[in-house]
């Protein structure tokens, strides 16, 4: 039996696996993709001093260092269940049953799916899917495309698609629906482009940022907003275009816009058809976290972080016994920063288990994640300091009930 | 016209990999190691892995990560099987699952 099971073999749980092995801990990691990395595979970008973060080289690096240390790796191996057995975790995966008495789930975070009329069609995939398929699979995803749903997320990748050979058309909106909320609004997408302003190439965005602090520049700006779009990297970001539909028989042909309002209404009599063999769909990021729910974890709401996410506190423990979680199903941010929670959360199982030889390392650990974060190029949301805080609290009012 | 990016200009280039051999709907395609179902079929131009099985639509991968099921196929007789996670192996056998019946819906079909 291992000491220590860790779900996931993304950032987050290789960084964990990493940490508890140095203290001497036996670890096991399960994932079910085919090989160790997580969402970090398919990473690439170039951060403002030019150099470039490549997931691929990032993972193949956490991998062999985990390997070095006896880390044991399963891949293909899907977990379905927790339980608790005794004073242990009972794991049940595709491939067996498992026990440990520590336990950290790092599954990391799903894509919020948008539907848009005609989505079910073939060459309609979400954004991350075309970024495993280009970078990590080396497929190209089809010649010309468009991607709607415009945030940091699927600005990056666009991006990545095009330094791969594949043209992207337009960047637009979606459909103004329940489901879309925000991500329909002009409005508010300026507002989150602004958030990455400091890495686009484009002057209308770059100036932007310093510019448009104020809530009525950004209203005038929306409303001003080229109809030809912004380009960033060169490629058209549409803030004033919406998708009404995706058409086409068998596969993507083309997806029929239109222009609408500030508010993200369609303005009639502007509807377009835009030619093309693929579309992506930019839905935003949230936890994956049903196996914490499973197990029996109490959750929080916190839109900061993504969604609803387990209670833990700064230790990334959380309230049941020898139950530990890091990296994005704790909160969406970058790589980096659930490489550094990973790294707190196998110091804390070493901890846990009388195996840490030097409690420092720990509290260096945190203050780490506190640096990465703020540091971090890409921020996915402007108040995660905010929503740390408060799972914090949330975590401590439930351990003193 | 193959779809694979054998050169990258910040990746690189693609290290030589051996090719496999495997059907889907019966016909022969080729794979290279490291491939999963989904993406040697999309480089052969293949974008529909399964059709609905209630209405027949046709439907290809929508995550590519194992989250959505969308990729389901049956690989040497086992069912849902994600495209999206699994490898291509020598001699493989892909089908796309078919339109199943519906008898006890309104207006659905036996067979
Ligand atoms: C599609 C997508 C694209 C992203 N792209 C970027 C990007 O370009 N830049 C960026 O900064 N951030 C990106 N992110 C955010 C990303 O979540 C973080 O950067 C980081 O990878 C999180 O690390 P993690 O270890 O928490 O989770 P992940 O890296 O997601 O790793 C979690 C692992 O857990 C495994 N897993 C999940 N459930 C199970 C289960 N039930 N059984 C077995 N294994 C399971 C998964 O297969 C996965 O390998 C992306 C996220 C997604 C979902
Ligand atoms: S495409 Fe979503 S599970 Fe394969």
């Amino acid at each position: 039996m291992n000491d220590v099971l860790v779900i996931g073999a993304g950032p987050a749980g290789l960084s964990a696996a990493i940490a508890a092995a140095r203290q001497g801990l036996s670890v096991k990691i399960v994932d079910e993709f085919y090989r160790p990395g997580g969402r970090l595979l398919g990473q690439l970008h170039e951060e403002p001093d030019g150099v470039w973060w490549n997931g691929l080289a990032e993972a193949a690096r956490l991998d062999q260092e985990a390997r070095a240390l006896g880390v044991n790796i399963s891949c293909g191996v899907s977990v379905y269940d927790i339980a608790r057995c005794d004073d242990r975790w009972r794991i049940s995966t595709t491939e067996g049953e498992w026990e440990s008495s520590l336990l950290l789930i790092a599954t990391g975070a799903s894509e919020a799916a948008v539907p848009v009329p005609g989505w079910t069609l073939p060459g309609v995939m979400s954004i991350g899917a075309a970024q495993v398929m280009t970078n990590v699979q080396r497929v190209r995803v089809g010649k010309k495309g468009v991607v709607i749903g415009v945030n940091i997320l699927s600005v990056a990748i666009a991006r990545e698609l095009q330094l791969a050979g594949v043209h992207v058309e337009q960047l637009i909106l979606p459909p103004l629906s329940e489901v879309s909320g925000k991500a329909g609004r002009p409005h508010e997408i300026m507002r989150s482009l602004l958030r990455v302003a400091h890495l686009a190439p484009s002057p209308v965005i770059r100036l932007g940022s310093k510019l448009m602090g104020s809530a009525w520049m950004q209203r005038l700006a929306v409303a001003f907003f080229p109809s030809k779009g912004v380009r960033m990297w060169d490629m058209p970001i549409h803030l004033r275009t919406a998708a009404l539909e995706i058409v086409g028989t068998s596969q993507v042909e083309g997806v029929r816009t239109a222009r609408v309002t500030p508010e993200g209404l369609p303005i009639p009599g502007t509807e377009q058809l835009i030619p093309a063999d693929f579309v992506c769909i930019a839905g935003g990021l949230s936890p994956l976290a049903e196996l914490a729910a499973i197990a029996g974890c109490p959750f929080a709401y916190v839109p900061a972080l993504g969604g609803h996410v387990p209670l833990h506190d700064e230790y990334m423990k959380t309230p049941l016994p020898g139950l530990y979680v890091a990296g994005n199903i704790t909160g969406i941010e970058s790589a980096r920063v659930a490489m550094s929670q990973g790294t707190v959360a196998g110091l804390s199982m070493a901890q846990a288990s009388g195996l840490l030889a030097d409690d420092s390392l720990l509290s260096q650990a945190q203050l780490q994640v506190k640096r990465v974060r703020q540091n971090a190029t890409i921020q996915f949301h402007p108040d995660i300091a905010a929503g740390r805080e408060l799972v914090g609290q949330m975590a401590a009012a439930w351990t003193a009930r | 016209m193959s779809q694979r990016i054998f050169h990258h200009p910040v990746l690189g280039s693609m290290e030589e990999r051996t090719a496999l051999q495997f059907q889907f709907n019966g016909a022969v395609y080729t794979a290279y190691e490291g491939e999963t179902i989904a993406g040697a079929l999309l480089a052969a131009g293949v974008r529909t892995l399964r059709v609905h099985e209630e209405t027949g639509a046709p439907r290809g991968i929508y995550c590519n990560i194992g989250h959505c099921y969308e990729c389901r196929v049956h690989v040497d007789g086992i069912p849902t099987v994600r495209a999206c996670m699994t490898l291509v192996t020598e001699g493989m056998c892909v089908t796309a699952g078919s339109v199943l019946p519906t008898p006890l819906k309104k207006g659905g079909h036996a067979k």
